[in-house]
């Protein structure tokens, strides 16, 4: 404990956790970006992989060079020089969503079960700016948060078999966007014609740890051009 | 470019090397050969490197043929492969003349048999790695398993290659296990002694849907999960989650890079290629080890794979 109010905790047998206190903030969320940064730009020798989440960062490490207390003490290293670095200007990145309909099954239902119309759900969905809190479970997925308190719904009892590329779903408190056809429990309320992750594009990620995202209501006909154009 | 003809796919072929560790920011898996073991093996008898790719088959092999001629060796499961009809052995390098034909069946032993060439097999890079990414159909061939009538080009190799075969001790210290090795997960604590107790003296069956994502175990002792929030997490290779149904599943190779499930365990490095062996309806369980023993056994494993003991 004590430094930064961080926990390391033994994953595997080369991976640990390090956990920055036990709440979605973003507070943690920047040091989150932070230690994820620092390890970026100046890499230690032995850890091989980051895997950023809400409040934590698994990190994994040769086992056969490094012990957990070895990477614990490189990680305090690290941790004590983030309060010294300033994260870049987030980037405002717009994604057009076309709501309801064949693309987002439940947006009626998400709509009931908080007593307002459709319209008024797409209108809350699309009304406020969401943090990149991280990128996980496959590539390109980014979990966006907060949703207005007046959408937050939970997950499906039982998740989709299949979710298709671009759905646009919620969760909890949490919002995010398919990019790929997976199977998926979140409650889908629209799809988009970007692609979210690419292996051609450079950075191949839409989105970032970081990045702001706003959603754009887009018509039925604006989805089907900007699909044919992003072919 | 020296060629390989697929004549039959077999279940579930796809190019594999070592893997794209370094992406998680991103939410991508490293993936790779689900045996590692066997592919580096396989690679050392032809003359490549560790990582070249090869061809990971699954359950049931293909049929290939080498226009050009190629040296191989097969390494992991039997899958009774023939060559012009004539039965081959595994862990051995070998030659295919031009024409000749490289027939697997059903698997005798495990789940997974590799198919390595001199030369390894050329595929487009994805983040620096040909492994075969299913979910995202990214990396290996086409980003998909292969189909009849696919032709692969073979890499260029230097020098020759000797003919050589693997050791029996080599074999026997990496034969798959099926009382996997465990250390403790990071949410350990919040199960139950019961669950704990439970968990260890468990045998579980391997479920049919398990993939190269994820292996989901089935057992009548249903384990009592931790109440509480639990917020998503990073998950490591071989982290064994319990949902709230109680029944364990072991994160694989091409992993999910996050989740919200509690941890009760995770399987040791060295026994990582073991789940790559195992077949639906196989039984596992659980023992438990010290943090210094997983690591000696890595190490000793390592050390092996580096050494000329591997070969006889």
């Amino acid at each position: 404990m004590a430094l930064n109010g961080c926990e390391f905790r033994a994953a595997g047998d080369q991976s640990m956790i390090v956990y920055f206190g036990e709440e979605i903030s973003v507070r943690a969320h920047e040091q989150v970006r932070k230690l994820v940064r620092l390890l970026q730009d100046e890499p230690a020798a032995g850890i091989r992989n980051l895997h950023p989440a809400y409040c934590s960062v698994l990190v994994v490490f040769d086992g056969v060079r490094l012990r957990h207390e070895d990477v614990e003490a490189v990680l305090r290293e690290y941790i004590a020089r983030m309060d010294r670095l300033a994260l870049p200007e987030a980037r405002l990145v717009e994604i057009p969503v076309c709501y309801g309909g064949e693309f987002g099954p439940d947006l009626a239902e998400v709509g009931s079960l908080h007593g307002m119309t459709a319209a008024q759900a797409i209108e809350l969905h699309a009304s406020v700016e969401y943090l990149v809190y991280f990128l996980g479970f496959v590539p390109g997925f980014a979990y966006l948060g907060e949703l207005p308190e007046a959408l937050v719904t939970p997950r499906l009892a039982a998740p989709r078999r299949k979710v298709p590329a671009g759905s646009v779903g919620i969760a909890g408190s949490q919002t995010g966007v398919y990019p790929f056809a997976t199977p998926g429990g979140w409650r889908l309320i629209g799809r988009t014609p970007v692609a979210m992750f690419r292996a051609e594009r450079e950075g191949l990620s839409l989105l970032s740890i970081g990045d702001r995202v706003r959603f754009t209501p887009v018509s039925a006909e604006r989805f089907a051009e900007m699909e044919k154009a992003c072919r | 470019m020296p060629l390989i003809e697929v004549r039959e796919p077999g279940l579930f072929t796809t190019v594999q090397d070592l893997g794209r560790e370094g992406f998680g920011p991103m939410g991508v898996s490293p993936s790779g050969a689900a045996d590692a073991v066997s592919l580096r093996t396989g690679n050392r008898l032809v003359g490549n490197a560790d990582g070249a790719a090869g061809l990971e088959m699954t359950l049931l092999g293909g049929t290939f043929e080498f226009p050009d001629g190629a040296v191989v060796a097969l390494a992991g499961s039997d899958f009774g492969a023939t060559l012009d009809g004539k039965p081959m052995e595994l862990w051995v390098t070998f030659e295919t003349k031009s024409g000749q034909v490289l027939k697997m069946g059903p698997t005798r032993t495990g789940a997974r048999c590799y198919l390595c060439v001199r030369g390894g097999i050329e595929a487009k890079l994805f983040l620096g790695s040909a492994s075969t990414h299913i979910l995202s159909g990214l990396g290996g061939h086409e980003g998909r398993a292969l189909r009849k009538g696919d032709v692969l080009k073979i890499g260029a190799a230097s020098g020759s290659a000797r003919k050589r075969r693997i050791s029996a001790r080599a074999l026997k210290e990496t034969q798959p296990r099926r009382v996997l090795r465990v250390t403790p997960g990071p949410q350990s604590e919040r199960f139950s002694e019961a669950a704990q107790r439970l968990f260890y003296a468990g045998r579980y069956l391997v479920a049919e849907e398990s993939n190269r994502m994820g292996i989901r175990l089935k057992s009548e002792a249903v384990l009592d999960t931790p109440g509480g929030k639990m917020i998503s997490e990073g998950v490591s290779l071989g982290a064994i989650q319990v949902p709230e149904g109680g029944q364990p599943i072991i994160l694989f190779v091409e992993q999910q890079t996050t989740g919200g499930y509690p941890k009760i365990a995770n399987v040791i490095s060295a026994d990582f290629h073991s789940l790559g062996q195992l077949r639906p309806r196989d039984v596992v369980r659980f023992e438990r080890v010290d943090w210094e023993t997983a690591r000696s056994l890595l190490k000793e494993q390592e050390e092996l794979l580096a050494s000329e003991a591997l070969f006889e």
